[in-house]
This record gives C-alpha cells, structure tokens and sequence, in this order.
C-alpha cells in the first residue's frame, strides 16, 4: 500500500533546502567517502570538460500532478514554480541559434505548464527535435489533457516516460497508488496514435529505476521483460528501455536516510564506481536550464543549487564558447551517475 | 564476540584472504565466473544463489542475494517462487527418505 506524499518543501523538512543535503553527503561522521573528484583521478580520469553542445534540458516547472516517493525535483501538485513565457522565449532562440540536436522538456509535469503545447509548437516549427518527459499519467489525469498523444504525434515529440517496474504492485509502491493503471491506460492511448508501433516512427522509450535502495540491472535484460510481460499481459509496444540510477538527493535522499539504507546505498555507489561510466556521462553534452533561467551542468546539479561554473550562467547571458571552456561542477552525489553501467537521461552508459 | 551474525560482516567477506591469500584468490575469481552470464542469465544464477541460501540458511546469502535478484530485475513472485523451490526439496529430501523406512518396516514385519 502506498502513502501520499508531500514534498519536502512542503512538509517544511530541512531536507528541502539544498545546502543541507549536501551537507549530508559530505558527513564524514555518518560514512567517510572519497571525493568524488578524487576517485576520478585515483582512477586516471581526467576532470570533467564539455564535449559539444548536444542537449538543451529545460526544466520548466516543479508542479506536477503525482508526488513520487523518490522524486529529485521534489515536484508536486503544491509546487508552483514555473518559467516565464519570456524565459521560454530566449530557450527557444539559444536553441536555435546554437545548433542544439534536442530540445529535452521537463518538469514537474511539464504539460501542466500553460505554455508547454506552445514552446513544444515554436521548437518543431523551427525544425528542432523534442523531447518530452512525461510521466504518463497526466494524460490521463483530466480530460483537458486526453489528446496530448495526438500532439506529440503531430509535432513528432520523442516521449519518454517512466515506468519503474512492470507489476503493478512495484509500481504504485514509488509512484503512488493507481499509478500503474492510469500509466497502462495512457500507453494505450499513446499506442493508438502509433507511439511504439514499428514503423510509424513514433519513438516512446520507457524509463526503469530501481523501486529502493538498489542499482538498475543489465538495461537490455531488464528491456527484454519489460516488453515481453508488457506486450503478453497488456497488449503494450514500447521502443526502448532507459535504466537510470537513483540519484542521493532530494526526497530519494530523504527516503534512504529514513529507512536506514544511506550509508550502504553510498558505499555501495562508491564501490561500484566505473571509469567508462564516468568518461560518457550526460553532462558533458548537455545543458540544463531552470524555470529561472539558470545553467547548470545536468538536472541533478540544478536541484542541488549547483550552477554552472564560468561567466555564462543564465540563459539570458548565454554563451556558447564560455561554457565549452568550463569545468563541470562535481560533487558527491555524481557517484549516482558512474555507478556500474553508468547512468544518465539516455539510460545506461557503458556495457557491463 | 558479541553475536555469532553481524550484517557488518558480509562487506568483510573479501578479507579472507588476510589468512590464506592463494585460495581466497582461486576461490573469488571462480566466484566471479560462475556468475557472468553464460548458458545461464545473470538472473537466473542470482535466483538459484537465492534458493540456496535459504536451502543452507546462511543469513548472509540472503541478503546478499535477495539484493541481486532485485537488481537483475526478478519481481517478488519470482523470488518466492525459488524460495519454493528451495523449501520443497528440502521437504522432498525428508519424504523420500520415507520409502526406507518403508523397505525396513516391510522387510521386519512378516
């Protein structure tokens, strides 16, 4: 049975504010870790550098109509921060005017934002790829919203979409209950319009993170049974699974020092710390924007108050030559990222 | 010593070697082949590792082992279902003993 939960913000937990989990994370009284900065040089890998600017990550807004157990942007319906239309503007003109290969949106529930269908509109009509995170149940969650999958086919939007187990009881177990039905409709609905179906050219990938303090297994494996038990038990296509690793903050970090599971969750990440993982991490190709407009290297730095390092750090000042020149910011929660096969937005990174 | 299990104690497993380096050696590189994926998945050596365990009963395959079937993605059925397996078995290999008892009590009775 799962309980509802409130975000941080909202429960007034000192966990909310940023710099007490990272003040958490370097508690050397509660577990003594090396650097991560450290371990990647005791390793022979070298600090961290842009590669090319590949990604614009926009996260719009913190509201969103679920309240998942182990959500790092605390997102919530009580959450009402979002970017302005002016904001979402100079995204779309940075976009453009840099070349970047995908625009990657989201939240929150990005589609709760009131200008998402048109940011979604400007990005295609100007010929750049989309990509939404949508958390599937949205669209089902009122009626106003019942034909975003005949949006994202017509303006040909990659969904991606989580999905953390393909049992029910898993499922409700993260994200709350009735999630896995509301979930099992919604691709249904997104099916209908061809997402999935070969051919079609209608991409959905499917997003798998451990239900608790655990590493995702081997992601073809793990893609084989979510298609098999997907397709034989509900009638459900999908294109690809992504395996991504619970990062240590925000509420995942709540629930891991709740239940006693932070130190071995910590250590467990340290140890399996993977010099190829850390080589092909998502940072070094991507940009993430907050609903304020500041940079930062990936959605995890930008919910821990981690912005970008060098001169460029808003969207309004944003330079392209300055923050190839940067240094990614690290710290102790990119463990989460290097861990065994690596983890990142596009799912696992190195073969085991 | 303070209790005969500690959980601390499975991370030491690896220590070992402290007193016999050689075989420890022998022993965690085997370890470590057997459970790669062969003709059997990851998954389906990590599931049998599990109705081993508790097959043996020893508290740190358990845990250990318990943790690596969730990781290799086996749902909650599938881990009861090998702790069935383990359990019957085990129950097999008292009953089918009973076919002893029975040769003896039919060879002393007229």
């Amino acid at each position: 049975m799962s309980i509802a939960v409130k975000s941080l913000r909202a429960r007034g937990a000192e966990l909310a504010d940023a710099q007490v989990q990272l003040r958490v994370l370097h508690d050397a009284d509660v577990v003594a870790l090396p650097a991560f900065a450290r371990t990647m040089a005791d390793h022979g890998v070298p600090s961290l550098v842009p590669t090319r600017m590949r990604v614009l990550q926009l996260n719009i807004g913190k509201m969103c109509n679920q309240s998942c157990k182990h959500c790092h942007v605390d997102a919530g319906p009580d959450r009402t921060e979002m970017m302005s239309r002016h904001l979402l503007q100079t995204c779309i003109d940075v976009a453009r005017d840099n070349a970047f290969d995908v625009v990657d949106i989201t939240g929150g529930a990005p589609e709760m934002h009131p200008d998402f269908r048109w940011l979604v509109t400007e990005l295609t009509s100007t010929g750049i790829k989309v990509m939404v995170r949508c958390n599937l149940t949205i669209i089902v969650a009122n009626p106003k919203y019942h034909d975003l999958p005949e949006f994202y086919a017509q303006h040909g939007v990659h969904v991606v979409s989580s999905l953390p187990f393909y049992e029910e009881r898993n499922t409700d177990r993260q994200r709350g209950d009735g999630t896995f039905r509301d979930s099992i409709r919604a691709l249904h609905m997104l099916n209908d319009v061809g997402y999935g179906i070969e051919g079609t050219g209608h991409v959905i990938d499917l997003v798998y993170n451990p239900v608790g303090a655990l590493l995702p297994g081997p992601q073809a494996a793990l893609e084989q049974d979510f298609k098999r038990v997907l397709r034989q038990q509900h009638g459900l296509e999908f294109n690809s699974l992504i395996c991504i690793t619970n990062m240590p903050i925000s509420r995942f970090l709540d629930f891991l020092l709740s239940s006693g599971n932070y130190v071995a969750y910590m250590e467990k990440l340290v140890n399996a710390f993977n010099p190829a993982a850390a080589l092909g991490v998502m940072c070094r190709d991507t940009i993430s924007v907050g609903y304020d407009g500041t940079l930062y290297d990936c959605d995890f730095n930008q919910m821990l108050d981690l912005p970008v390092a060098g001169p460029s750090r808003h969207i309004t000042q944003f330079d392209a030559s300055a923050l190839m020149r940067r240094h990614i910011v690290v710290d102790q929660h990119c463990y989460g990222c290097t861990a065994g096969a690596g983890s990142s937005c596009g799912g696992q990174i190195a073969t085991e | 010593m303070a209790n005969y299990y500690d959980p601390a104690d499975l991370a030491k497993f690896g220590k070992i070697g402290d007193f016999q380096k050689p075989l420890a050696d022998k022993y965690f590189a085997w370890y470590g082949e057997v459970f790669a994926e062969g003709a059997l998945t990851q998954r389906e050596k990590s599931l049998i590792a599990l109705a081993v365990a508790h097959a043996i009963q020893c508290p740190y395959c358990i845990d250990a082992y318990t943790t690596d079937s969730m990781e290799k993605g086996a749902s909650e059925a599938m881990m009861m279902e090998a702790v069935h397996v383990a359990a019957a078995i085990r129950g097999g290999a008292s009953l089918v003993h009973a076919t002893m008892m029975m040769n003896k009590v039919n060879e002393t009775l007229m």
